[in-house]
């Protein structure tokens, strides 16, 4: 499948930046930072810069983005839609708790029902996202039951990390958050590796042969495509990215997810301020990375079967 | 509305037969003209003249080779959208634009609602949609649903373009609904097959086997050669012979 940077960008930016707002109003709550304005305005703040400009880079990619609002209308069967509708209503008991916290710098009584209700809208959010690829048949690599649970740990993963900068900044890192955040990673870490291995295991059980039901008389090949240049379906269907290469970027990505982020975290505790800041950037900016290369994956590796009728020899 | 409909009124569909195709592409042509000026229009085309031509087209023919050696043989096939039953291309559409009519089962994208976000495309397994650069919004087959319902075309002509076009009588349309159909009856006759039925998406359209090939083994009529044709041994005739081994020395 193609990669598009606007789609690459949208699942990673908003991603995260779902990921730190349910870590912000957990933390907020439970009174793991305090109400402080500045917090709540640097934290909630970063997660819908973030949040927003992932919606709105998803919108570069339509052909009519002039319509988009259009794209709110099938939840009852579209998980695009669906998406969109929980990405819209998120923003209604996160603005309310972003103002309560940063204007009145009080996160109890109601306040507690915003944060509850930021959690569940953040989670259901990104679980479309990820149910978007899961809902596609005819690309095996996405339609699998770990493709969303994926979105969903490594959205927690990235918003610890974020988080992790925002503490880094005001209060301190305490190792129980570190310790969490480290959690998190390691889970994102198992389902991302339990999605590789369910990708890599499967039977590529569909051919050419069985595509075209011509294999009951022999091997079938393609001797003549349809047109001479890459057509729609090529271009988008057709992109491949060596098997070589794409073993490479996977280590590339795990290391810049799974490995510098909780080795930072983990450091975090123990220094002072001014050095615990750059530290906490260093595992942002790597997470960040290595979240694009595997967001590029994602999509240079999955195979679309309609790709066997240009002579592909399995999906 | 992108809910499927439970069942369809009837279910308007083609029969390819994969035996008597011959890929001239005159179905895809065709098509190609009426739809750039029907339902669809317009099939725009990137770069036509250049180095980088490519465009949207709804009909689209590959040839395979199938077998090698003296059993070997080449498939013309004519892939469009199969118009299926219940396709994830209509329910993963965000707008509604994309659909399936409750009346006849035609798969229809209206173009006045598509956002183009092109999701429908990833989930056609048959690789039936293609986006419209120009135009921003999806492409597919219609089934000519602005020629078959079409009072003001001649009754001949209110068939999609391609089953006219056809010069091998290799593209059949109707009602695959209706066991009594033509379409269905042939189907049934000539073992027609849906392609990618591990989808579960239901294609309506059916393919049509080639036929086995026949030889020496296999013929049912036995070959006598044709007699030598008579000679009366005329001057003319041996004038004429004679100047043709001349000739072809
Ligand atoms: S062939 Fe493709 S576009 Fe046509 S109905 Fe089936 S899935 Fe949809
Ligand atoms: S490209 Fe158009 S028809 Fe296809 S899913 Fe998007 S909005 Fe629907």
């Amino acid at each position: 499948m193609h990669p598009a940077y606007s789609v690459i960008f949208f699942t990673t930016a908003s991603g995260a930046g779902y990921g730190l707002l349910i870590w912000m109003a957990i933390a907020g709550t439970l009174g793991v930072v305090p109400p402080h304005w500045g917090i709540g305005f640097a934290g909630l703040g970063l997660a819908l810069a973030l949040i927003t400009a992932g919606l709105l880079s998803s919108t570069f990619h339509l052909g009519r983005p002039e319509r988009s609002w259009r794209a709110f209308s099938q939840w009852r069967s579209s998980w695009l839609s669906r998406e969109g509708v929980l990405a819209v209503a998120t923003y209604a008991p996160a603005g309310l708790l972003g103002i309560s916290w940063v204007f009145f710098e009080n996160l109890s009584g109601i306040v507690v029902v915003f944060a509850i209700g930021t959690v569940i809208l953040s989670l259901c959010t990104v679980w479309a996202t990820g149910m978007i690829y899961a809902s596609l048949p005819p690309i095996r690599s996405w339609h699998q039951p770990w493709t969303a649970p994926v979105y969903v740990g490594l959205a927690l993963a990235s918003g610890g990390v974020l988080f992790h900068v925002i503490l880094a900044a005001s209060t301190g890192v305490t190792w129980w958050t570190a310790g969490l955040a480290v959690a998190l990673v390691v889970v994102a870490f198992i389902l991302k590796t339990m999605w590789w291995q369910t990708v890599d295991g499967a039977k590529r059980s569909l051919t050419v042969e069985s595509a075209t039901g011509l294999g009951r008389f022999g091997k079938v090949g393609m001797i003549e495509a349809p047109h001479s240049r890459p057509n729609f379906v090529m271009r988008e269907m057709g992109y491949h990215v060596a098997r070589k290469h794409a073993k490479k970027l996977r280590t590339v990505a795990t290391y810049l997810i799974f490995l510098v982020p909780p080795i930072c975290l983990l450091l975090l505790p123990m220094l002072s301020t001014l050095v615990a800041l750059p530290v906490a950037l260093t595992a942002a900016v790597s997470a960040g990375a290595g979240l694009l290369v595997e967001r590029w994956l994602f999509f240079a590796e999955a195979d679309h079967a309609v790709m066997l009728f240009y002579g592909a020899d399995k999906a | 509305m992108t809910m499927l409909p439970e069942t369809t009124e009837r279910k308007l569909g083609l029969v390819i037969d994969l035996d008597t195709c011959v890929g001239c592409q005159a179905c895809a042509t065709s098509c190609k003209e009426w739809n750039t000026g029907g339902y669809s229009a317009p099939l725009s085309d990137q770069d036509p003249y250049g180095a980088d031509p490519h465009g949207a087209w709804l009909n689209r023919i590959h040839a395979y080779e199938v077998d090698d050696g003296a059993e070997g043989r080449t498939v013309h096939f004519p892939r469009s959208c199969l118009h299926c039953e219940t396709p994830a291309c209509v329910t993963v559409c965000p707008t509604g634009a994309s659909y399936k009519r409750d009346e006849d089962g035609i798969v229809l994208v209206n173009p006045d609602t598509c956002i183009g976000c092109k999701l429908c495309s990833w989930a056609c397994p048959y690789g039936a949609r293609e986006y419209d650069y120009a135009h921003g919004v999806m492409k597919k087959c219609t089934l000519c649903v602005d020629r078959i319902y079409n009072e003001h075309l001649a009754e001949e002509d209110r068939i999609p373009a391609c089953v006219r076009a056809c010069p091998t009588g290799a593209r059949h349309f109707g009602d695959l609904g209706d066991p009594n159909s033509d379409v269905s009856q042939l189907v049934a006759e000539r073992g027609g097959y849906d392609l990618l039925p591990e989808m579960n998406y239901k294609p309506v359209n059916k393919y049509l086997p080639p036929r086995p090939k026949r030889n020496s083994a296999t013929s049912t009529q036995s070959y006598t050669a044709p007699p030598p044709a008579k000679t009366d041994g005329s001057v003319t005739e041996r004038l004429f012979a004679w100047a043709d081994q001349m000739l072809s020395r």
